[in-house]
């Protein structure tokens, strides 16, 4: 009798913890998800107070010429145009994107198709290791050693400018091209590699004419992701990049890519620095950058999630 | 291929040739790409290091001495400290730890332990793929907004922004987390279950002992990834410099990577080469050693596995 009744009392107490347990950690996944929600909530009450200023208008910030977000003191004189930064922000994206995908992809290449188990269990970390140095480092020396560097060599490049900025993103998002094609790449079954070898192909052209095409979707996405990052990066931009705010002109590109040049990220910075207290429409106009950097990223990731998606299935 | 075709029907030789030429090109320029961008950020970290310790210039000494790390920021570059900056790093990462590590945790033993594949475990599962692609600055923004405007906490302080910085490195936790559960044994589970424990009872004494290398190497490398941010800090107000060493959660902070960006943009060239330098290198020094760590617990435990 009493050996029954104590059976129970303990199977009903661990059925209690059971259902603790249980809803603490569904609760931390729950709060995973609230992370999100919090960014799309407050990006969109923040951007909306900024929007519903009388002194702001929605098409001068969409597609406004200049950027001059002072504080509406003084000599009142501001304008929340984005363009120009959206400008800085596109060249470095470019140029990085230039340097990144290329070389990504073809260290993606060497590393599944030609690298020796040996060599590839030291490139492939040394490889992360460029994703792992904190961009602020990447700014410093794009500063400091990159620029001086361009110089001597001849490119007419100001103490700020958006060719070393977008030299160093290249550099720190080449893992994320590389490693994402080359798990696509890896993905692509022998069968296709052994019958292009059984028709006489080199590895040439086994490589490039079966082996890249067949992982073609999955490549498209590291590149979509890098670029996603190259749009999102803020440090490095801000430090190398400097802080003048440059409408895009093809006629003027020179200026673009040798002068110092302002991306969306860091004239948050910039905005963030000067405007800390907050009220003012310059603060709430960090919102309304935020949210279009947010959307932006928000759909090349889930576009490359989606081509990933497709590669999967292929081979699957 | 046309070419391929004229070649080898003109001599076999030259064709082969050819072949053989554009296989050595094409292997050697994709090991050149590969290499390229290691080589590059090995010259700049050596150009780094020259310059912290001034081995090129001897009129100084090195930047990096007892000196720099105990002494607070200076305007003059020979008193120019960075122990403010180093103590602010450390409370912001006690802060991660013990406020926002266990959630990503919990997170990962929900969906590996406890969810059914469903759509909820999927909806949840692409979301922290997301988040993670989510630019640094717009969680600054997020910490802004939510912790600073929202709750009332004043800006700048080592509670605000180990939040904010614990957010954003919240999917590399709970990602590696994830695959240290999963790298559990089903079978280690199902004897649990046949010896009658309950489902935490396993957990507890079953899966989580056996997961907990692999969970701390993952909260390391979040640690040293988290210790470079400086976007989402300058956001929440922290300030790039601070005069005072923080004794709380509540005192005003600064981290390393916020100094630097502080002292980058002094004018005079014993800052810029010098004390910078010297920043560098002891926030570079202090990731490496973090790295180093997480990479000796994770092959420890798996040589005991074999």
């Amino acid at each position: 009798m009493s050996t029954g009744r104590v059976i129970e009392d303990r199977s009903d107490r661990e059925r209690r913890v059971e259902r603790l347990t249980r809803a603490i950690f569904f609760a931390c996944a729950a709060a995973t998800v609230l992370i999100t929600l919090g960014i799309v909530v407050t990006l969109l009450k923040d951007a909306t107070v900024f929007f519903a200023d009388p002194r702001v208008v929605v098409t001068d910030f969409l597609f406004g010429t200049e950027w001059k977000p002072t504080q509406l003191t003084g000599d009142g004189e501001y304008s929340f145009g984005m363009l120009p930064l959206l400008s800085g922000t596109l060249v470095i994206t470019v140029l990085s994107g230039l340097i990144a995908l290329p070389t990504g992809l073809a260290a993606a290449i060497y590393l599944s198709e030609y690298a020796s188990t040996r060599v590839r269990s030291v490139l492939k970390p040394a490889l992360e290791i460029l994703a792992g140095i904190p961009t602020i480092v990447y700014g410093y020396f794009a500063l400091v050693y990159i620029t001086p560097f361009l110089r001597t060599i001849g490119f007419p490049v100001g103490t700020f400018n958006a060719l070393s900025a977008s030299i160093v993103v290249g550099v720190m998002i080449i893992p994320m091209v590389s490693s994402i094609s080359e798990d696509a790449l890896s993905s692509v079954p022998d069968d296709l590699r052994n019958a292009a070898y059984g028709l006489g192909s080199t590895k040439f052209d086994t490589s490039t004419k079966v082996v890249v095409p067949a992982a073609l979707s999955g490549i498209f996405s590291s590149f979509v992701l890098a670029l996603s990052r190259a749009i999102g990066e803020t440090m490095a931009v801000t430090v190398a990049a400097g802080q003048t705010p440059r409408l895009l002109s093809i006629t003027n590109l020179d200026q673009n890519i040798y002068q110092s040049s302002e991306t969306i990220t860091a004239a948050m910075v910039n905005v963030a620095q000067a405007e800390g207290g907050g009220g003012t429409p310059a603060f709430y106009s960090m919102f309304a950058l935020g949210l279009v950097l947010f959307a932006l990223t928000f759909t090349l990731n889930i576009g490359a999630e989606f081509m990933r998606r497709r590669l999967r299935e292929e081979y699957q | 291929m046309s070419t391929d075709t004229i070649g080898d029907s003109l001599t076999e030789s030259s064709g082969q040739l050819y072949r053989r030429l554009r296989e050595r090109l094409f292997e050697g320029g994709l090991l050149v790409a590969t290499v390229m961008g290691i080589a590059m950020l090995a010259v700049l970290l050596a150009y780094v290091t020259v310059d912290a310790f001034s081995l090129l210039d001897p009129e100084y000494g090195s930047w990096v001495d007892w000196q720099f790390l105990t002494n607070l920021p200076s305007r003059t570059p020979t008193e120019a400290g960075f122990l403010a900056p180093i103590v602010g790093s450390v409370f912001i990462l006690i802060v991660m730890i013990f406020a926002v590590f266990p959630i990503g945790i919990g997170a990962a033993i929900f969906l590996e332990e406890y969810a059914s594949d469903n759509r909820i475990t999927q909806l949840i599962q692409i979301n922290i793929a997301n988040l993670a692609g989510v630019p640094s600055v717009v969680y600054g923004l997020l910490g802004l907004a939510v912790f600073v405007r929202g709750m009332g906490l004043p800006s700048g302080i080592v509670l605000v922004g180990g939040l904010t910085v614990g957010l954003l490195v919240l999917p590399i936790v709970m990602v590696s987390a994830q695959e240290a559960l999963r790298s559990v044994p089903e079978s280690r589970r199902q004897a649990s279950y046949g010896m009658g424990a309950s489902h935490w009872q396993t957990l507890k004494n079953v899966v989580l002992p056996e997961a907990m290398p692999g969970i701390l190497t993952g909260a390391i490398l979040a640690l040293a990834r988290a210790i470079g941010e400086t976007a989402p800090l300058i956001m929440i107000g922290a300030a790039t410099s601070v005069f005072s060493v923080p004794t709380g959660l509540f005192d005003t902070v600064t981290a390393m990577p916020l100094q630097i960006f502080n002292w980058h943009s002094r004018p005079q060239p014993e800052f810029r080469h010098g004390v910078v330098a010297a920043g560098v290198v002891t926030l570079l020094a202090v990731m490496l050693i973090m790295n180093a760590m997480a990479i000796y617990l994770r092959n420890r435990y798996e040589s005991d596995e074999l």
